[in-house]
């Protein structure tokens, strides 16, 4: 077993650890509606979180992805509602803009030299405003192509859904993880996470991949702004608030070095799913307030530093 | 026989005249930018810079400016010296939020207003020093550690005060958001006070120059006999406490601890006005009033959009905009084309100290 994966195995132990004593407390958990409404719910969250382990694997930071989550549900809801677009084309012109601009957000950091934290700060603002710019208000969007699709699933054994959104996700996932492991670009991003000197010494094309991996990270942003506005049926800009910080909280739990250089793809899915296990557990208990989230959240995201602490530490003083 | 004479050689070109620091200070770019900012808003707005005064206090937009921007400001004092030491404090809104709730809750439940004030103090400086902890001891990075309170502390927040958003009618309290000492709002006094406290402190001591050897380089400082932890625990207790005074600035304010949205990412703000003033993300060497100077630079921004009567949605579109002018400003590209003009003092720079 490479010793590398080590870390890995623990978080989706412990995924497992948290799943089953949930189910002990509720047994309606243990069912394949409560996997399949787990995919669907945090579908947005997990591409984005896609594109934000990218971006961290290559030492940087994305903190835009939520901004851009609303303002893609705004552009697409403008097309069909205001232009009459079909919702294809939409989600084709809205996947093209945010790709455009997270590489215009890559090349700033490259060529500005600047920290992506500012950068995509920046890059956040302007988002936002674009989107409430565009539109203030909440614009719901009725379209036959996009009920059809929101509507459409496939039932699984035991009476669960796997939507068309939830598909998305994995689909998403399963090609980030070829991506980053069978790729020359995946070897690109960890070699820039490692040391950006070294890299570029090493061959990498540096510009290059640091242009592609924020577009990639704003693409699939865009992506899950097509899916949020899919799993919700309208456009606002004040959607995905703050969805940045649980993207980042997936990451981290998943496994992957906020320095750069080392996580998996499938660790920030387990991140993503352990979120997901946390609100439907406060929803199943019925008791406990939804702002128990976020203190547990933060209490997971400690406990899977301290994890990722302890695990290194073993590591490096064997060496 | 001559004396042996020890040969001074004059440089060869004659002593570059430095401007006077006066005149330094008003050609930097955040004096500059500040400038800009006010002159667009005074151009929009005629009565920009009216100033009144009125029942003992003054009144005017310019000092709205400084109302509203206060909190960030105090923020923007305490995230410096983090930022020096190349960390960043993602919770600070948090604590805000935390240091209202427990001040309110005292206070509504009969206790003191001073040892409310206190506690909430205390309760910043405590989230501050684990935040510190986690850094120092636990070897965390600071984005990561700092993000933890971040999520965890409005949870917190809410659990003090029961979801509610608790109101209180003490008049001390009351006074610190809304108040007024020798004519200015008691926000602006106590954001100066604390700024020129923090200043005195890191440059009259040598707790500014220890501060700025430890974010430069922590293990060149550790050789050079710098315990790094000691330090790092003081600014993130010291940024935690800030956020407790911003927290409670706050919630006079409204008269109310609202968990939810007391600080709702004003560290994105405070970690912007920082930036702005011209601290690098990266450590090392800082400056708390430009910090404060970048926090009013935003603040006017946000005022100049509001009284301009474009709909607040421009807010952020004309805020990112103003960030990207200010990274391209502060970016090597442009250092480069301003290295192209002919500069003196580039060259007398062997003898010259900074």
């Amino acid at each position: 077993m490479n010793r590398s994966l080590r870390p890995l195995l623990a978080t989706a132990l412990i995924f497992v650890l948290a799943y089953a004593l949930a189910v002990l407390q509720h047994p309606n958990m243990l069912s394949t509606r409560v996997l399949g409404n787990l995919l669907t719910d945090n579908a947005f969250l997990g591409i984005a979180a896609v594109g934000m382990t990218f971006v961290i694997l290559s030492g940087g930071i994305d903190l835009s992805v939520g901004a851009v989550i609303g303002f893609t549900t705004v552009l697409v809801a403008t097309l069909i509602m205001w232009l009459n677009l079909h919702p294809l084309l939409a989600f084709g012109i809205a996947l093209a803009v945010a790709t455009t601009f997270g590489a215009v957000m890559g090349a700033a950091i490259h060529y500005l030299k600047v920290p992506s934290f500012i950068v995509t700060l920046a890059g956040m603002f302007l988002a936002r405003g674009a989107a409430s710019v565009l539109s203030p208000d909440s614009i719901g969007i009725s379209h036959p192509f996009f009920e059809a699709i929101s509507k459409s699933y496939v039932l699984l054994p035991g009476g669960g859904r796997l939507t068309v959104v939830g598909m998305i996700m994995v689909a998403v996932f399963l090609a980030a993880i070829l991506l980053a492991h069978r790729t020359r670009f995946g070897s690109n991003v960890y070699a820039l996470g490692g040391s950006e000197t070294s890299a570029a010494l090493m061959g990498v094309p540096v510009a290059r991949t640091t242009i592609a991996i924020y577009a990639l990270s704003s693409g699939l942003s865009g992506l899950a702004g097509v899916v949020f506005s899919m799993y919700t049926s309208a456009g606002y800009s004040l959607n995905a608030l703050g969805v940045e910080l649980d993207a980042i909280a997936a990451v981290v739990i998943g496994g992957t070095l906020l320095t750069g250089g080392y996580g998996f793809v499938a660790g920030t899915f387990i991140g993503v799913m352990l979120q997901g296990l946390v609100q439907t557990y406060i929803v199943f208990d019925g008791t406990l307030s939804s702002w128990w989230t976020k203190i547990v959240v933060g209490v997971l995201l400690f406990m899977f530093i301290l994890l990722q602490r302890l695990v290194f530490q073993a590591g490096s003083r064997r060496n | 026989m001559s004396r042996p004479t020890i040969e001074l050689r004059p440089s060869a070109q004659p002593p570059v005249p430095r401007p006077r620091p006066i005149v330094q200070f008003f050609t930097r770019p955040q004096v500059i930018a500040l400038a800009l900012v006010l002159a667009v808003n005074w151009a929009l707005f005629p009565g920009f810079f009216t100033i009144t005064w009125q029942d003992g206090r003054l009144f005017g937009s310019l000092i709205d400016v400084l109302n509203r921007g206060a909190p960030v400001a105090i923020l923007a004092i305490g995230m410096t010296a983090v930022i020096a030491t190349k960390g960043v404090d993602l919770s600070v809104g948090a604590v805000m939020a935390i240091a209202g709730a427990v001040a309110a809750v005292m206070v509504t439940s009969g206790v003191s207003a001073p040892i409310a004030v206190l506690s909430a103090l205390a309760v910043g400086l405590m989230c501050g020093l684990w935040n510190g902890f986690l850094v120092t001891i636990l070897n965390i990075q600071p984005i990561i550690a700092t993000l933890v309170l971040m999520v965890a502390g409005r949870g917190l927040a809410q659990l003090i005060t029961e979801g509610y958003i608790v109101t209180f009618t003490d008049p001390v309290l009351i006074f610190i958001g809304t108040g007024a000492f020798l004519g200015l709002p008691m926000p602006v006094v106590i954001a100066l006070a604390l700024m020129l406290a923090a200043t005195f402190i890191v440059r009259r001591t040598a707790l500014g120059l220890l501060i700025e050897a430890v974010g430069v380089n922590r293990s060149a400082a550790r050789f050079a006999g710098l315990s790094a932890n000691g330090f790092l625990l003081i600014v993130y207790a010291f940024a935690g406490f800030c956020a407790a005074v911003a927290g409670l600035i706050v919630a006079g304010d409204i008269r109310g601890a609202d968990a939810n949205n007391a600080g709702l990412w004003l560290e994105l703000d405070a970690i912007l006005a920082v930036v702005i003033g011209g601290t690098s993300l990266l450590g090392g060497r800082f400056s708390i009033p430009m910090a404060v100077l970048g926090a009013v630079i935003i603040q006017a921004m946000n005022t100049g959009i509001l009284i301009s009567g474009f709909s607040p949605e421009f807010n952020l579109v004309v805020k990112s905009a103003v960030i990207i002018v200010i990274l391209v400003l502060q970016s090597p590209i442009s250092a480069r084309l301003m290295q192209k003009r002919p500069n003196r003092s580039t060259s007398s720079s062997t003898g010259a100290s900074e």
